[in-house]
């Protein structure tokens, strides 16, 4: 499947932990009720590494993450942390470190209190909590706020004690629930370059669960895009971007196009798909299944489309149904009968676009590069 | 224009409706305040001269002290172990499921429906064939009945409206249930323990139906003593020892609202 799950399989049993992967689910499956909420889910995540589930909600991201700190426990499979088989281990006994959509700080301590809950349990002495306290607050950037109640705090910096409190204990691992959500679009962007930084600084293995997929490509090693109780595709952001492996990656993960093509050509690894005059290169590996010359849905980005005189041969054409002026770039929306999904979307870096073809006006579409991905058509 | 005058005469109506009504919901007080400071040894309506010396008949009379001390004490105890034993079912019904739940709860609110003078009633009987039928244990035990749904209510509630995520966040930081339960659960449950004994304790010192069947002259409560004197005597001092009765349970409401805010304590508002 992957090569992390093949080196998983491969290093079971004794070699050390961070060979082993850091946290590993294996065949996990989990049902409430009648509804399956995790199919045969395996995973191995790797020490240090950023590792984030992404998906709509009800997909099983929740669940697993749930599984992972142990308040659920699975109904087959298993799961492993540092090499230590936890199906059996209670949350308290598992050395993570969670941080809730809602940070669940307490509300009857104060900053200094909710961030040494961790020490005094361990029986930690209080010189000792009392350093620890400070050194972590001083690296989420909340030093003096030690007397301050969750209350007198802003949704920031919350989050900032919510995030000491779990990694004051030097946790194993550190679980991520949608952590972000409740912020505003600003302080997320600074929040997330932050826990990004601390994370690496600390190369503590983190599990994160959001299903905001330019969240989950901006901070990630790998992302894990889950549908249905599934993993539909494993990889680094840019794979998960570039070359999705299915119909429901290529359709949640950013902003996609469908264009009706036609399967023109098999070149070794990849295939020739013939949209209009234009044709992209795209890999071969989903289309196994397709007759030459049948037609084929291509997926492509709206940055991977430009605006022509319609005179000109280009893939296809339509009318401008809408400027949407977002500041760095302009979003053009087009009805477009190739267009299999709504209208099209070409993103484009001048204002210019704009002044040059007016709502209403007809315009050639053309595809820049061979980037693209292709699925049969259902 | 008569649409205007119309909807002016609309809501000259409604307010004088909203004032009869406000009117009528405190003429009971009102009727008996003024009482309290007739001077007249007889109960009656409007007062010619005004007195306080009904006051100081009230609490001058040695039958109304013990009634006081004794509802002190019934409550007090009733209240107490109606909190711990509610709360502990509260915790089973909301965090365990198992045979006969529905049952259980039904069972523990039975006493809703249940008629005071028949709970009263069964505890005269059951108390006799032991022979405990003057002593406080069977007041109590009959209190502890008759609260025990309220109390089970108001912690039931304040544990639904506890984040299950306070206890989450504590059990990853490495706190065992015991300790969860101990420096997390209980501290945050505080505002419903608190309603859940107040509510009980109100409850308590005023019932009176089944506390007529189990109270002795020894263990009588004050309702149940202020009942005797009404039955021999019609002055005034029972009207005063009212007015009592009103300012200390608006006193006690008032610190309710204050330190603990009203519609917590008595379960409106769903608390978070």
């Amino acid at each position: 499947m992957n090569k992390a799950a093949d080196r998983g399989a491969k290093a079971h049993g004794s070699i050390a932990p961070h060979e082993e992967g850091a946290v590993r689910f294996n065949a996990v499956t989990k049902r409430f009720g009648e509804t399956t909420a995790l199919d045969d889910v395996s995973m191995s995540i790797r020490q240090g590494e950023f590792m984030t589930l992404l998906g709509p909600s009800g997909c099983g991201k929740t669940t697993l993450l749930n599984l992972a700190a142990g308040f659920l426990g699975p109904d087959t499979g298993e799961i492993l942390i540092a090499g230590q088989r936890m199906n059996d281990v209670p949350t308290y006994k598992r050395e993570i470190g969670m941080m809730f959509q809602n940070y669940a700080l307490f509300p009857h301590m104060n900053v200094a209190g909710n961030v040494a809950y961790g020490l005094k349990v361990r029986g930690v002495a209080k010189q000792e909590r009392d350093r620890r306290v400070e050194a972590v607050l001083a690296l989420v950037r909340l030093a003096g706020f030690e007397d301050r109640t969750p209350r007198q705090l802003s949704g920031g910096q919350q989050q900032r004690v919510a995030l000491a409190r779990a990694l004051v204990i030097n946790p194993t691992v550190l679980l991520l629930d949608e952590p972000f959500s409740a912020l505003d679009k600003n302080l997320r962007a600074s929040m997330q370059v932050e826990l990004r930084e601390i994370q690496r600084k600390l190369n503590v293995t983190t599990i994160f669960v959001t299903h905001d997929q330019g969240e989950a490509l901006s901070l990630s090693d790998r992302v894990a895009v889950m549908s249905e109780g599934r993993i539909r595709q494993l990889g680094t952001p840019e794979q998960i971007y570039r070359q999705p492996w299915d119909r429901f990656v290529a359709s949640f993960v950013g902003d996609t196009n469908i264009l009706r093509g036609r399967l023109d050509a098999i070149e070794g690894t990849s295939a020739v798909i013939a949209v209009g005059v234009a044709r992209v290169n795209v890999p071969y590996g989903p289309l196994t299944d397709v007759a030459a010359s049948a037609s084929v849905d291509l997926f492509v980005r709206p940055e991977h489309l430009v605006l022509a005189e319609a005179s000109q041969s280009c893939a296809t054409s339509g009318t401008i149904a809408a400027h949407v002026y977002q500041g760095g770039y302009v979003d053009t929306y087009i009805e477009c009968s190739d267009s299999l999904r709504d209208r099209l979307l070409v993103r484009s870096g001048g204002h210019e676009t704009m002044a040059r073809w007016p709502v209403g006006s007809l315009v050639g579409i053309s595809i820049t590069t061979g980037e693209g991905v292709a699925f049969a058509h259902i | 224009m008569p649409r205007s005058n119309y909807q002016r005469l609309l809501g000259l109506i409604g307010k004088l409706a909203v004032l009869l009504i406000l009117g009528f919901l405190v003429l009971p007080a009102a009727v008996v305040t003024i009482a309290a400071f007739n001077d007249r040894a007889i109960l009656s309506f409007p007062p010619q001269a005004w007195s306080w010396r009904w006051f100081a008949k009230a609490i001058a009379y040695q039958d109304f002290r013990d009634g006081f001390r004794n509802g002190l004490i019934v409550t007090a105890w009733s209240s107490t172990i109606a909190l711990v034993i509610g709360a502990m079912f509260a915790f089973a019904l909301h965090r365990y499921q198992f045979r006969f739940r529905k049952t259980l709860e039904a069972v523990l609110l039975s006493p809703l429906v249940i008629p005071h003078f028949t709970v009263g009633l069964g505890f005269l009987i059951l108390a006799a064939q032991i022979g405990w039928n003057r002593s406080y244990a069977v007041v109590i035990a009959c209190h502890v009945v008759l609260v025990l749904p309220f109390v089970l209510r108001s912690v039931y509630v304040s544990l639904r409206n506890l984040d299950q995520s306070y206890e989450r966040a504590a059990a990853s930081l490495g706190a065992s249930p015991l300790r969860v339960l101990a420096t997390i659960t209980l501290p945050l449950l505080i505002p419903g323990l608190v309603s859940g004994w107040l509510f009980a304790a109100m409850l308590s010192f005023n019932e009176f139906t089944a506390s007529l069947f189990v109270t002795a002259q020894r263990t009588q409560t004050l309702p149940v003593a202020m009942y005797n004197y009404v039955r021999e005597f019609a002055d005034p001092s029972m009207a005063a020892l009212s007015v009592m009765y009103i300012a200390a349970t608006a006193a006690l409401i008032v610190f309710a609202n204050a330190y603990l805010g009203l519609g917590k304590v008595l379960n409106i508002e769903q608390s978070r």
